[in-house]
């Protein structure tokens, strides 16, 4: 193959004109500007946004300091401090991946390898049409209906491990409809999707040869699952679930809606708590001064933290293709 | 550039306007023309504070009888939201339901703000406690339930000033607002007023309430949460807490008197109020015998110098109406009213706006 390239490489430059190559040439070139451009667009469009939302929160940075990860957010008395926020966020983004990574895996797993085909089609569509649920209803379902319904249930578990070392500090009271848990619940709804399906397309590239090889040596579906599926799907299922993890954190309105909205930093899951996005949505139709500049604050954060985890993701994700591909 | 392209989309929505009333004159011929050569015409938006969202949402339908030339479109939003958009100069005028802050004079700095009051409205203390049909608050005993001093319904605080009715013994739940909010800026502000020695949570559009507060979004959402929670308390609009069919407690105002919320109560505390020469006020613990002590207003915010005299008349056309036959809307929506003396005042300032 690398023989042939050469050749093919110097074509544009060395064919005869006749009219109507040039033509196709200028046609090509102003498809490949126009395609630059799009691409362009869209890199200069988010480095203008990280730039102006920068600026923007640069009085918060620059009056707090250090105390922006401070533990205390009142704007009554001017304290702006984020680390109630990126704990909720952190939190409820773990809840979600414990709850939905295995699910989905298992639906991932489902499709591959134990369902025909022409089966594992209508689950598809089932598992994608959770994707295209808007957040707000999600949301309103879970204030309204899956959290009045769920408190009880919160309640007589707390009093049950209330004064228990460990669960009691987990689960014990206080405990209210709208809390952490809940909006974990409601997350791990919501990433399922993209997560199922992410992995069952790594997974589906696990090459059929290896399969059988496995089979013919005499495993049975499970080990061939553990010994040939797994080793190569692995990074590409670790990628796609933290895909999860950026689409679990960024998620705005329904975490608004069920977390519970109060600022707090306790390790009882099943007490209100707030994320990022939440806040940000919350309370910026009223905010001022350094107020804004702190919620603006927030968002680059948030943006910062939702692009390293994309980063990795992909990162993860094309390291495991590579080394299929070379398999 | 701004003001260009904001220009730009009223000469065409003005067209589109003209055009449609054009077109209506000529398929009714014998009544239409009337609204004819030197009336007010042309496209006001707005954003700002929900508090006024209500009324400025019927005013606009009953003014397009009125002027159909002039359309108005108000997109609520938050008072903060329309203060910034008021700045941006993407909006004609802006809801606010405090004025100006420190922080923000900045923003509107070289221009001339003009503040016209619009609205009234009382705050309601709602509860949920089945069986109590009426309640009496102080604003001390509101600080405390609401800084999680008094825990309990039958605490002795709350005894002592209801004598003869039976309180249960039942957890006092917090209701408040999720979202910042001008209701939740106007009852600390009360709070701090009234109850300056007890009050430590300050006033903010945002409070950090004491842990194990349940958070609504919304004044809509605050009075959900009273509706479902045995034992709850929150500060609920008005006319929301109405709309929810909520109780509501008395609140003992500045002469000493407990008044049950209503809108005649509101405009009797914005009536004793004192008025600063930019008509700025505020109507938490206002003096008078029958003033309803936690009473809030909202203004809208206009500059004094309109780039355009067409917009500029159609200001002057909406807000005189806002402050005229707009005010009759008001109680039937569980507004109040502005009192007389303000209105005129606000009336009379019309006249700056160029």
């Amino acid at each position: 193959m690398s023989v042939v390239i050469p050749a093919d490489q110097a074509a544009p430059g060395s064919v005869p004109a006749s009219g109507l190559t040039a033509r196709a040439g200028l046609g090509d070139r102003g498809f490949r500007w126009l395609t630059l451009a799009a691409g362009l667009l869209v890199l200069v469009i988010l480095v203008l946004i990280a730039v102006s939302t920068s600026q923007q929160a640069s009085q918060w940075f620059s009056t707090e300091g250090l105390k922006i990860f401070g533990t205390k957010w009142d704007p009554a008395t001017n304290k702006f401090g984020a680390t109630p926020f990126i704990y909720g966020t952190a939190i409820t983004g773990v809840i979600a991946l414990v709850m939905a990574v295995p699910v989905s895996v298992g639906i991932a797993l489902l499709l591959t390898e134990v369902v025909p085909y022409r089966f594992a089609r209508p689950i598809v569509y089932v598992v994608d049409l959770l994707a295209v649920v808007p957040s707000v209803v999600w949301g309103l379902w879970g204030i309204l209906v899956f959290a009045p319904w769920i408190q009880h249930t919160y309640a007589s578990i707390g009093s049950g491990v209330n004064g228990v070392p460990v669960l009691g500090n987990l689960f014990g009271p206080p405990t209210s409809g709208p809390s952490f848990f809940t909006a974990g619940i409601i997350l791990a709804f919501m990433i399922t999707p993209i997560v199922t399906s992410l992995s069952r397309e790594v997974i589906a590239t696990v090459p059929t040869i290896d399969r059988e090889g496995a089979y013919a040596l005499g495993a049975t579906r499970w080990e061939m699952i553990r010994g040939v599926v797994w080793p190569h799907s692995q990074g590409g299922v670790v990628g796609s679930v933290l895909l999860g993890l950026g689409r679990a954190v960024g998620e705005t309105i329904a975490a608004a809606l069920v977390i519970g909205s109060s600022p707090e930093i306790t390790s009882h899951l099943f007490a209100t708590g707030y994320s990022m996005p939440a806040v940000i949505a919350n309370q910026f139709g009223e905010a001022s001064g350094v107020f804004k500049s702190a919620l603006l604050g927030l968002g680059v954060l948030l943006f910062a933290f939702t692009i390293i985890i994309n980063v990795i993701a992909r990162g993860a994700v094309e390291r495991s293709t590579r080394r299929m591909r070379g398999a | 550039m701004q003001r260009l392209r904001v220009q730009q989309v009223t000469t065409a929505a003005l067209a589109i306007v003209v055009s449609g009333f054009s077109l209506a004159a000529c398929s009714s011929s014998g009544s239409g023309g009337s609204g004819g050569s030197s009336g007010p015409s042309g496209t006001l938006n707005a954003s700002g504070s929900s508090f006024q969202l209500l009324f400025q949402q019927a005013a606009i339908q009953q003014f397009r009888t009125i002027q159909p030339n002039v359309t108005v479109n108000y997109g609520g939003g938050g008072s903060g939201k329309g203060r910034s958009d008021l700045a941006a100069g993407t909006v004609n005028f802006a809801g606010s339901d405090s004025p100006i802050p420190s922080t923000e004079t900045a923003n509107f700095a070289g221009k001339t703000v003009l503040y016209f009051p619009v609205v009234i409205g009382p705050i309601t203390m709602s509860y949920n406690l089945p069986g109590v049909t009426s309640l009496k608050l102080t604003p001390t005993v509101i600080a405390d339930i609401f800084q999680a001093k008094i825990k309990t319904w039958n605490d002795p605080a709350i005894k002592a000033i209801n004598p003869g009715v039976t309180l249960p013994s039942t957890h006092i739940t917090l209701a408040v607002r999720a979202d910042s909010s001008g209701t939740t800026q106007n009852f600390s502000l009360f709070l701090m007023t009234a109850a300056p020695s007890v009050w430590k949570l300050g006033s903010s559009s945002t409070i950090s309430w004491p842990s194990g507060a349940q958070a609504g979004s919304g004044n809509g959402g605050v009075a959900q949460i009273v509706h479902a929670t045995p034992g709850a308390i929150g500060y609920v609009d008005y006319a929301d807490a109405k709309a929810a069919g909520l109780t509501f407690a008395s609140v003992q105002n500045k002469a000493g008197q407990y008044i049950v919320p209503s809108t005649t109560a509101a405009s009797a505390a914005a009536a004793g109020v004192t008025v600063a020469p930019d008509l700025t006020f505020a109507a938490v613990w206002a003096p008078g015998a029958t003033a309803y002590p936690i009473t809030y207003q909202s203004w809208d915010l206009v500059y004094q110098k309109q780039s355009s005299a067409s917009t500029a008349k159609a200001l002057k056309a909406y807000l005189g109406y806002l402050l005229g036959a707009g005010q009759k809307l008001l109680p039937a929506l569980n507004y109040a009213p502005l009192p007389a003396s303000i209105d005129a005042k606000a009336k009379a300032q019309l006249s700056k706006i160029g």
